[in-house]
Formats: structure tokens, sequence, C-alpha cells
């Protein structure tokens, strides 16, 4: 049976591609409709409503949206909501299809959002290169003050909500939740310690809430619709619907909406149409550069977070939800070293191991990659990057800060497990090679 | 140079959105650099006077972030992406084309970027962050060119709407 998408969060942006990101058109498709029963009803309504609805994180990390909302300690105020549309996972454009294409759908779910935790300022703190999507938001936020869907008592309710477009300027890390905390308090982006948790000290100190665009843009649905709807989606504790951006060797790259569940064959094959030009798989990264790869055999398996967490053979993570498809005629090599490559220009330098570590294995791979390697290379990254990622599994132990330092690994924990043999003769012959080539004295 | 008066308005609204100045530091380097250019060591003193910071802290913090930029780079910039994806569709071999292209013009900068999150373009280019693609080597350099020319419109040098 062919595989369809399910649409949620693009439904309406798909439908009217044209003006989507215009009040007129939003109004007519009904947005901002659920403002005017929310303040009819208790915050911790709201709170136990998403709970219920079982949504997790949209950026990455998976986290329970409901749950999150709840640590928020009882009494202190002033509090914050920070949205995360810092999209930077390589491979990963959901989040600017979502803020580009229907703006309105978000400001709907951060009024909610904002109502729910009981704060009357939120950021949305927007990737700096994304100037469209700036530019759309803007107006959308503008528009949405005029009608009073944001602001001083909105809707008559007494409750007041300033909602502050922050644009970033250029860095990956500004992504992780804490890092973007930190910029947007105006210093660079360096993640901070865990505990405290940014839900008891986050920006300036007070409590925050961080959520992704695309989590925040599901909750005016599950408003909408009801709970046991969006749980009635999806397949165990991977709830609803979710955007996939499939890109790289296929042959319909885009973003795909689907109910969890259906499998990596699903998305590939079936949706994105297939390795382009009809050519074999190679290998596939499931989850943004950060996430450790798969093979053909794991195409059935599906898109459960928690399954590919822990029950695959080759454990990795479904991450930002970023598929990334090669042929079979792409050197692992080149893509393990251009992730390394990209890591060690992100490490935002905070932490020794993520700061060293990620600029020597892109030294090493370089040289592997360019015929300069040896045979014992591969055993060498693993041993220094023991103390990046400690265990050299999903999920990997910590020795840094933020999740960069060991996701630094995942190219080479997978050039270890699926070509291991084959990368040591390729060194070994390397080194052969280079030794056959005569020294001249004074040369 | 400093901030015109128009553009010292701005930023006393920008300052008055956030609960604490320094949160402005960002919004006000992209002001500066939409007003010179470039981000030059008068603006951020200027910046740091306004957010009552030293010139140094905000030095600190400007040269954290890839958009910013110390130094004058001519009216556009093409950002090529040769990420993860673009790197399988010809990414590297279209950054090589226009960094060769445009290497003596003063007019257009050419740098490699990491993941613009537009990926289903592969190979997409930025010019001041108006994203293209797919692209060959020939339509980038036509794009490139209408730019140049004044028949495409390009936003500012930090992004901004014109």
């Amino acid at each position: 049976m062919p595989v369809a998408e399910t649409r949620v969060v693009s439904k309406f942006l798909r439908e009217r591609p044209d003006d989507s990101w215009t009040l007129a058109a939003a109004l007519e498709n009904g947005t901002y409709s659920t403002l005017d029963t929310l303040f009819d009803r208790a915050p911790e309504d709201i709170v136990k409503l998403v709970t219920d609805s079982g949504l997790r994180g949209r950026g990455g990390a998976g986290f329970g949206t409901g749950q999150k909302w709840s640590f928020l300690p009882k009494d202190v105020y002033p509090r914050y909501l920070a949205v995360n549309g810092d999209e930077g996972e390589p491979s990963t454009f959901k989040d600017h299809m979502l803020v580009e294409g229907d703006p309105h759908q978000l400001i709907e779910g951060i009024v909610i959002a904002s109502y729910a935790i009981q704060t009357h300022q939120a950021f949305v703190y927007l990737r700096g290169e994304f100037a469209l999507g700036a530019e759309r938001l803007a107006a959308a936020l503008a528009d949405a003050y005029a009608r009073g869907f944001v602001g001083k008592n909105i809707k008559g309710s007494g409750y007041d909500l300033e909602i502050v477009l922050h644009r970033g300027a250029g860095c990956y890390i500004a992504g992780d939740e804490t890092g973007l905390l930190s910029s947007l308090e105006g210093e660079r982006a360096m993640p901070r310690i865990k505990p405290p948790f940014p839900a008891v000290q986050g920006v300036y100190a007070a409590p925050t809430i961080v959520n992704n665009i695309e989590t925040l843009s599901t909750v005016p649905h599950i408003l909408r619709n009801g709970a046991e709807w969006y749980a009635a989606m999806g397949v165990n504790r991977s709830k609803g619907t979710r955007l996939f951006s499939v890109s790289g060797h296929v042959e319909r790259p885009g973003n795909y909406e689907i109910e969890l569940g259906i499998t990596f064959r699903d998305l590939i094959e079936g949706l994105a149409g297939g390795v382009a030009g009809g050519r074999k798989l190679g290998f596939f990264i499931p989850g943004g550069a950060s996430s450790p790869w798969l093979l053909e055999e794991h195409l059935d398996a599906p898109l459960d977070m928690d399954y590919v967490q822990s029950e695959l053979s080759a454990t990795t993570m479904l991450g930002s939800g970023a598929v990334m498809v090669y042929d079979d005629t792409v050197d692992p090599l080149l893509v393990a070293w251009r992730i390394a490559k990209f890591f060690a220009h992100e490490s935002c330098g905070k932490c020794t191991p993520c700061r060293e570590g990620s600029g020597w294995l892109e030294k090493v791979l370089y040289r592997m990659l360019h015929g300069h390697g040896r045979p014992e290379d591969l055993d060498l990254m693993l041993g220094f990057g023991n103390n990046l990622a400690p265990g050299l599994g999903w999920p990997p132990g910590m020795t840094t800060i933020c999740q960069l330092g060991p996701s630094t690994m995942s190219p080479v924990v997978s050039l270890n497990r699926f070509w291991r043999d084959e990368i040591i003769e390729r060194m070994s012959r390397d080194t052969e090679r280079r030794s056959a080539i005569p020294v001249k004295a004074g040369a | 140079m400093a901030f015109t008066p128009a553009n010292l308005d701005l930023a006393r609204d920008i300052i008055a959105r956030y609960p604490h100045k320094k949160s402005a530091t960002l919004p006000l380097l992209h002001l500066a650099q939409d007003q010179d250019g470039w981000v030059t060591p008068e603006a951020m003193e200027e910046i740091a006077e306004l957010l009552d910071l030293t010139p140094a802290v905000v030095l600190g913090t400007c040269s954290f972030y890839t958009m910013f930029k110390r130094a004058p780079i001519g009216k556009l910039i093409v950002s090529v992406c040769t990420n993860v994806s673009c790197l399988v569709n010809r990414g590297p071999e279209l950054l090589e084309h226009l960094a060769q292209r445009y290497a003596d013009d003063p007019d257009v900068f050419v740098e490699e970027v990491e993941c613009i999150a537009a990926c289903d373009l592969a190979p997409v280019i930025q010019v001041n962050y108006e994203f293209h693609g797919p692209l060959t080597n020939d339509a980038a350099d036509h794009l490139v060119d209408e730019y140049k020319s004044g028949a495409r419109v390009a936003r500012s040098i930090s992004g901004s709407p014109r």
C-alpha cells in the first residue's frame, strides 16, 4: 500500500502555497480560533491536555512538552518562553518551512503555550540566515498585535503577552537550549551546565521554557482536536505526526509530515521516491549530522524515537527528523570528514574534550580521506573519542556540557560499525603506497 | 561610523524590547552592519556605550557569530553551502567556481557556509540571505550578475528587507 503523508502542521501551507503566511489567509483557515475559548480554561488544564496528547519536543531531544511545562517552579515570576528557531542541524529544514509558510500558526501556538505556563513575555530566537522567515514572522506579529491576538488584554481576557522576534547571527550551538539562552542574553552562545535546568533558571536566571518551532506549531491543533485525537496517531511513546526532512540522493527531496511509526523505507522509497537515478542505497543518516548512521538492512525500522535508540541493532536517534540519503558511490570517509569539519567549526570552545577533540577528528579524517591515513587511525580516533563520547554507543556518555561533544563521534562510530575491515585495509594500502615512494636525500 | 539619528532612535526602540539591555547586542550589531556594510570598531564602541558594556565585550560577542563581518566585504554576500547534502550535490564545485569567478570583484564576497537549512534545494546558496537553488554554475553566475546589475533587488548585507 502506498504511504501517504498525514498533514497537520504542514497542511495549510501546502494547501495555500501562494499566501499561507498572510493574516487574511490564516483567518480564513481558522487560525487563532482557539483563542476564543483558551482563556476560559485554567492554565493547568492546557498543560495537562498537552501532556495527555503525548507530544514530545521536535527539536531533537524528544522530551515531553507538557511535562517540560510542568517543571516550572510554582509562583516564581517573571518567567519566559523562548522559542527555538535556530534550526542548524545539518540537513534539517522543517522549521524553515514552517516559519516562512505558516507564521500565524506558530504565533497561535506561542500564545497558547505562554498562557499555559503563565508568562507574559516570549522570545522567538530565529536563525539569522532566515531572512524571509524573519520578514514574514515580523509582519505576522505586527498583524497579530493589530488584531489583538497578541499584546495587552488578549481577547478581553485580561491576559497580556509580548512576543519579541530575536534574530540570531550565524551559529549552530545557539540551537542548544542553554546556548540559545546565552545568545539571547547578548553573549557568545555557549551552553551552560545543567542543573539548574532552564525551567528553573533560564534566561536572566528566571524560569524559562524552551520549545522548538514545530512543537509549538502543533499545539493549536491539539487544543482544537483534543489530546485523544493526537495520541491516537503514532506508535508507542512516539505520538502524533512529525515532519521529516529528506535530502541527499533521493528523487524527491523535501519535507514530509508523517504519522510516527511508518518505516524508513516508507519515507525514503515511498514518499521521497527512492535513491536518485534508481541507484543503490549506500547508507543513510537518520536524524541529522549528530546521529549515528544506518544501512539498507535498517530500512524497515519504524520511525519510533525509542525504538531506534534502544532496540535497533545499530543504536541511533531520530534527532531533528532529518534523513540524509547517500547512494553507493559515496565514500563514507568523505561524509565523515565533512561532518567532523562541521563540528570542529561549530564547537564553541567551552569544554576541552570537544574543542580539542573535534579538531583532531577533522585532521585525522582528512588525512585518511586523502591517502595519508594509517591502519591504526580508526582506533586512534576511537581511543581519544572515548573521552568525547564515553561508551561510543548511542546515547553516549557525556564529558561536555552539551550534546555537540559526543555527537562529533557519531560518524566515526558508524565507520567502525560498518566498514572497519575495509577502512583498515584501505589505510594499509595507502601506507604501503606511500612507503614505495623513494625519498631522495637533499631533494 | 556612528548610528544615524534615525538608526539611533531605532536602536533605543530595540533596547526597550528587552528586560535587560545586553540582550540587544545581536540586534544592534545587525543594525550597524546594515548601515555601514560591516561592523566597524566605532559601531562596537557605540553599541557598548548604549548597552553599558565595554567595547571588548561587544567585540567578544560579535566575533563569535559568522554573520558579522569585521572588515568591508562589498555589497553582496554569496553564501555557498557545502555541508552534508550539498556535499553530494555539487556544492563544493559550485563554491570553487563562484570563488574563482568573483575573486577580484570588490562588490561580491563569496564564502563557504555550514548547512543553511534548505537541503531540498541542494546545491543551495544565499545571496544576502535570500535562498536560491538548486543551481548550476551558469545559473549561479547569472543570478549573482542580476543582483549586481540591480535587475534583482538584494536584501541588506545582514538580510534585512530592502
